[in-house]
């Protein structure tokens, strides 16, 4: 009797979940997929209950639904919307500044030098390259080049993972890990695109980033990649870091622990100024973030033998967890690195986009950055002569001008000039007024024999968006005697007071 | 899988130090002083089609002598060994390079067999005119590769095999955690900081590929040319550390993307870029819309698009970036990205920065992409269902992984109906297909018109670095006003300019008439031999007939590892992949042929791979691919050819050719449609 009525029961509710099935949209088509499928192909199935569990489990890709809210069109008018559609065309017409800057782009014909020959035929007096220690016109470096070229060709022709890596490679890693103290290195074969794929090879969705609101294009685009969670702090104010800092540890005390990350430059891209990494590393350490540090101005620059910001403020590279850098700048070799820690640098093997999926470094530039870093570790005089010339050329240009204003830190051969604010609001200069003012000066400049350049930055589509100041950039070369640094910094100031006070 | 399983038909092939003097120590870079010059015309020789006949068979034996037999089977011991080209006794400082070329019937001097040998290990002369095929498509429609399946048993297999590796990795995991703490601090937190990285991200790292990593990342030096020559390591602790042993072995190379053969330390190629050094120095030290362009670069940019047929290009110093950087200037937020599934990571880098919106097709299916645009015009933006400002289409020219070719005549059909812009991604293709080498379009003869942006990569065909965007000038200038990539990346290098350069006039036949022609010929003829060759051997294999990507499936991971392997003891170099660059059951080794190869190079890969499948059974074609015996029936034309062999299948008997007759009738056949 018992028995029964369970069996009733039992039954009933079969019954009802069954209908319960059929009333869930689709369950029809699985039903019948169910059915054929496994009438025709038993093993099929199976496999694809296997695989389907195995999706769900392994593969958790996020869904996004994009699917309410469709219209129901018969094929004519879809047809007839299809007609009606124009697309607008592909890529919009110029600005005016952006004819400017195709229209003024300057051709150097033969080597870049001290001295270099424009397409025009004149020669000038060139301080628009990092060629800093003038590493382009040594011949001892050519030759090493050549020999890596008879040994190796140019590309390596294929990705790292796929026997691209070259022992040069290798050499190189082992080289620059040396050379800042830290386990281990790792290069790209692009210096603009390294810090954009290892900052998203760490830091995932939900991770917490704090920057620099005044950091790199190249930063903010490895920012905006990795989906993380970002908090900016005002530029190069560490007050306003720890009260950020403060305040997201607030924030996150009861949540799960994720990855944080402090993220700046050691000398900024667009401002020439310098972090303070003792204070930083104080920061990191108290409120447990980890440091990705960007040199890619710094490295080969500051410090006594050009070790970059750790050396130059004293603190043990090792404190940083990553330093990201360029070989192709002043080294004059190419492609960027990350030097950090074993298990650090391990991870991007694997999980760096743009190591994994681009072709290696070619041999010769791989080893001519092994050569420079050598020869900067071994004469410490080279940075400092540095120094000196860039001490030269600041004095003619920021104390003696009252039009301009150099915000880059005075150990930093690559001079920021800025107009002075009282001058952008005293002649109510907008944005785009500086930059075509600017443009004139360097004109100006090149006119009188001196090639320098704007400082050259694009707009983003990720917010906030940067108010970068316009500027001139000026870079400061070994291969010009003190006498000529200051010559050409008289004709830059001669040049900008020319141009601007000439502005109503 | 039995990873050693009888190896009693293999000798011992392990390197041979006595003969590799090698300067690969801990970081030891020895330069060996500069060669001296080489004589420009006996290089030319080897390549230029003037020199193609008795003077070829002349030199052969330099090299000849130690390849192997080509028609003796059973393949011998002999087979196994790559000739021992000492890559770094033939740079010897003192070896007078200068001589004057040999004349036809002297034996070459000591030097000279050095010398030639060294350059033939970079590219192989041709080993017989009728070694040549033009890659082109033959007209109709463009047909579907055909994808077949291996048996039941195998899928099933490898499902299990990944469940074991998983079911074990767990267990590994669970007794690690508690026992062997200190490595895995990475993957928890740990005073207070959160774990580097997510033990679930990392699980297939830690517990699958752990297991193969010495297939991947294996160190190399010299010349990615013909051959190429391993630095050979070893592990103590299951492939967590390698050491580098301090031996080397020299393989045959069919794993880089070295289509062309450019690859070369010597030659015009290699002679112009050295030049170009003395002249400009290393580098341009500046980023383009600085200070950093040079002659060179125009000069560059203009021959690249002529080549590929625009108005105008653009050249940076790498193709990753390339992409990386473009999409953020071509579309944005309003605009559709539709992109092909099976897009490389760079394209999926600059598409997700561009801030559009984005949608996928199926590999290849003009179907689905042509739903997938009826869809997007008439439904319009999600919830505003406001018109799309632009649709741009994106795929590659070759893929990598598949070895399959984008239906451009597809393509171009449906962008007249549906207005998108299209952008093709060139990297594989350029230089690789096509009669002339200038890509897809010409393989398919399109005019270069109907794409609006062609994007591709200068690491392949040509042997250097970087990447290109050309479309019409007008195009072009903006792009060189909102690139990210001209205003901040690095200039791409004089040196790498000139090999660019150089690769470019010889393909179009500026430089060294008949060169470039060879060159895009042979590698037409190998990449049709080695294919049709595997396929009557009895392998799947993935991807059209006239792809140099040749990939061979091995389905069970394990095989990876295996195959590598086997392949390594007879000194040839091959690329494996699985999950997660593949679908998880479709494990594969990835075959990349090169105009550098000689006949005798692929008929000592078949003859490894016929062994090799063997004992790892990994001939499981069905015959519907291909590589059938030719039955008498007639064959329908080629529009309805392929339904007509899905037809067949049940009637085709799977092809399991006897490695001779591969060899002896390949050349004939690899001519004609591969079936
Ligand atoms: C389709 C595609 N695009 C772009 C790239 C990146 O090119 P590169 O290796 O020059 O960075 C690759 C390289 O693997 C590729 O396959």
């Amino acid at each position: 009797m018992d028995l029964q009525e369970t069996q009733r029961l039992l039954s009933e509710h079969l019954h009802s979940l069954a209908d319960l099935f059929h009333r869930i949209p689709g369950s029809a088509i699985l039903l019948r997929y169910v059915k054929s499928s496994y009438q025709n192909d038993p093993v099929r199935s199976a496999v694809e209950l296997f695989l389907f569990l195995f999706a769900v489990r392994y593969l958790l890709a996020p869904k996004y639904s994009t699917k309410p809210g469709v219209v129901k069109l018969s094929e004519d008018e879809i047809d007839d919307l299809v007609d009606e559609w124009t697309p607008e065309p592909l890529v919009g017409r110029p600005s005016p500044l952006e004819e400017m800057e195709v229209e003024k782009r300057t051709v150097i014909v033969g080597p870049v030098g001290p001295k270099s020959k424009l397409a025009n035929g004149r020669t000038v007096v060139n301080l628009g390259s990092y060629n800093f220690y003038n590493f382009n016109a040594n011949e001892s470096l050519k030759e090493k080049a050549i020999q890596t070229l008879r040994n190796y060709g140019v590309g390596p022709c294929g990705p790292r993972g796929f026997y691209g890596t070259q022992d040069v490679h290798m050499k190189t890693e082992a080289d620059v890990a040396a050379y800042l103290g830290t386990d281990a290195c790792i290069v790209y074969s692009q210096a603009f695109s390294t810090i954009s794929s290892v900052i998203p090879a760490f830091s995932k969705r939900g991770d917490i980033i704090v920057a620099d609101k005044g950091v790199s294009y190249a930063i903010r685009k490895g920012i905006q990649i990795s989906r993380s969670i970002v908090r900016w702090y005002e530029h190069n104010d560490l007050e306003d870091l720890e009260r950020v800092l403060a305040k997201v540890t607030k924030e996150q005390a009861r949540k799960p622990l994720t990855r944080r990350f402090i993220i700046t430059e050691g000398l900024f891209e667009s401002y020439g100024d310098m972090v303070d990494l003792p204070k930083i590393i104080e920061l990191k350490l108290k409120y447990k973030f980890r440091l990705i540090l960007d040199e890619t101005w710094s490295f080969g620059v500051l410090g006594r033998t050009g070790r970059g910001v750790t050396e130059h403020q004293n603190v043990d590279a090792a404190e940083v967890d990553m330093i990201v850098g360029s070989l192709a700048g002043p080294l004059i070799a190419g492609g960027g690195f990350c030097a950090g820690s074993e298990e650090i640098i391990h991870h991007q093997r694997i999980s760096a986009a743009a190591y994994t999926f681009s072709a290696a470094l070619p041999a010769l530039l791989s080893t001519t950055a092994s050569d420079t870093i050598n020869i900067l570790q071994n004469s410490p005089d080279l940075v400092s002569q540095l120094r000196d010339l860039t001490k030269a050329m600041w004095a003619q240009l920021d104390p003696r001008s009252d039009w301009v204003r150099c915000t880059s830190a005075p150990e930093n051969p690559i001079m920021i000039l800025v107009i002075k604010p009282e001058v952008v609001a005293a002649k109510r200069l907008t944005a785009d007024d500086q930059q075509y003012l600017l443009q004139d000066v360097v004109d100006e400049c090149l006119a009188n024999g001196v090639l320098i350049s704007r400082l050259k930055t694009l707009h983003d589509n990720f917010e906030p968006k940067q108010d970068i100041p316009p500027a001139l950039k000026v870079c400061v070369t070994m291969g010009l005697t003190k006498k000529e640094i200051e010559k050409s910094g008289t004709t830059i100031r001669h040049a900008i007071t020319k141009v601007l006070s000439r502005r109503k | 899988m039995p990873r050693r399983s009888s190896n009693s038909s293999t000798t011992d092939s392990s390197p041979s130090p006595t003969s590799l003097p090698t300067a690969s120590g801990k970081g030891g870079i020895a330069f060996k002083a500069p060669s001296i010059k080489s004589n420009r015309l006996s290089q030319l020789f080897s390549t230029s089609p003037r020199s193609k006949s008795g003077f070829q068979t002349a030199q052969l034996p330099a090299v000849g002598s130690n390849t192997p037999p080509t028609s003796a089977p059973p393949i011998s011991s002999a087979s196994l060994s790559l000739p021992t080209i000492s890559l770094s006794t033939a740079t010897s400082e003192n070896s007078n390079m200068d001589e004057p070329p040999t004349t036809l019937f002297q034996p070459p001097s000591p030097e000279e067999a050095r010398r030639l040998a060294k350059q033939h290990a970079q590219f192989g002369p041709i080993g017989h005119p009728s070694h040549r095929y033009s890659s082109r498509h033959p007209g109709g429609p463009f047909p579907e590769p055909v994808m077949d399946e291996p048996p039941y048993y195998y899928l099933l297999t490898t499902y299990i095999s990944y469940l074991i590796l998983i079911a074990f990795g767990h267990v590994r995991d669970f007794f690690g955690k508690r026992f062997r703490e200190e490595n895995y601090r990475h993957l928890k937190a740990r005073n207070g900081y959160g774990a580097l990285n997510s033990d679930f991200d990392n699980f297939y790292v830690r517990r699958l590929k752990l297991r193969i990593n010495d297939c991947f990342e294996r160190p190399v030096t010299g010349v990615p040319g013909r051959y190429i020559t391993l630095i050979d390591r070893a592990t103590d602790d299951h492939n967590k550390h390698f050491h580098l042993t301090g031996t080397t072995t020299d393989t045959l190379n069919l794993s880089s993307y070295n289509y062309l053969g450019f690859a070369q330390s010597e030659g015009p190629c290699a002679d112009l870029v050295e030049d170009t050094i003395k002249k400009y120095g290393i580098s341009a030290v500046s980023t383009r819309s600085e200070v950093g362009t040079q002659d060179l670069h125009i000069e560059v940019e203009d021959l690249i698009a002529r080549f590929v047929g625009k108005e105008a290009s653009m050249v940076f110093s790498m193709g990753f970036g390339t992409n990386a950087t473009i999409f953020p200037a071509l579309v944005g937020k309003g605009d559709l990205i539709i992109s092909d599934e099976l897009n490389h990571a760079s394209i999926r880098f600059g598409a997700r920065l561009s801030g559009a919106s984005i949608g996928m097709f199926k590999h290849n299916d003009m179907k689905d992409l042509e739903m997938r645009l009826r869809e997007a015009i008439s439904q319009g933006q999600p919830r505003t269902h406001r018109p799309w400002k632009k649709i741009l289409v994106v795929v590659e020219g070759l893929y990598s992984m598949e070895g399959s070719m984008c239906n451009l005549p597809g393509l171009i059909a449906l962008k007249r109906r549906y207005k998108f812009h299209l952008f093709v991604d060139e990297a594989h293709s350029i230089g690789a297909i096509g009669p002339q080498g200038r890509g897809v379009c010409d393989y398919f003869g399109v005019d270069t018109a109907e794409v609006d942006i062609l994007m591709g990569t200068l690491t392949k065909s040509f042997g250097a670095n970087g990447g290109y965007i050309a479309a019409d000038k007008a195009m072009i200038d903006k792009l060189r006003a909102t690139n990210s990539g001209v205003f901040y990346g690095e200039t791409i290098a004089p040196a790498v300019l000139a090999q660019i350069s150089t690769a470019l006039r010889i393909i179009n036949g500026e430089l060294i008439p008949g060169q470039g022609e060879e060159r895009l010929q042979r590698l037409a003829f190998n990449s049709r031999y080695l294919r049709l060759g595997l396929k009557r051997l009895g392998f799947i294999v993935y991807g059209h007939d006239d792809s140099p990507i040749i990939p061979l499936l091995l389905f069970n991971p394990a095989k990876m590892p295996a195959f590598s392997h086997e392949m390594l003891r007879r000194k040839i170099s091959v690329v494996v992949v699985g999950y997660p660059a593949t679908p998880l059951v479709s494990s594969r080794a990835r075959f990349c042929v090169s105009a550098a190869h000689t006949k005798e190079d692929l008929d000592r890969v078949l003859t490894a791979c016929d062994e090799i499948g063997n004992v790892l059974q990994l001939k499981f074609s069905t015959g519907i691919a291909g590589g059938a015996v030719p039955s008498d029936d007639m064959v329908p034309p080629p529009e309805k050819e392929i339904e007509w062999r899905r037809q067949q299948a049940a009637k085709i008997t799977p092809p399991r050719w006897r490695l001779e007759d591969v060899i002896k009738r390949g050349t004939q056949d690899a001519k004609i449609p591969l079936c």
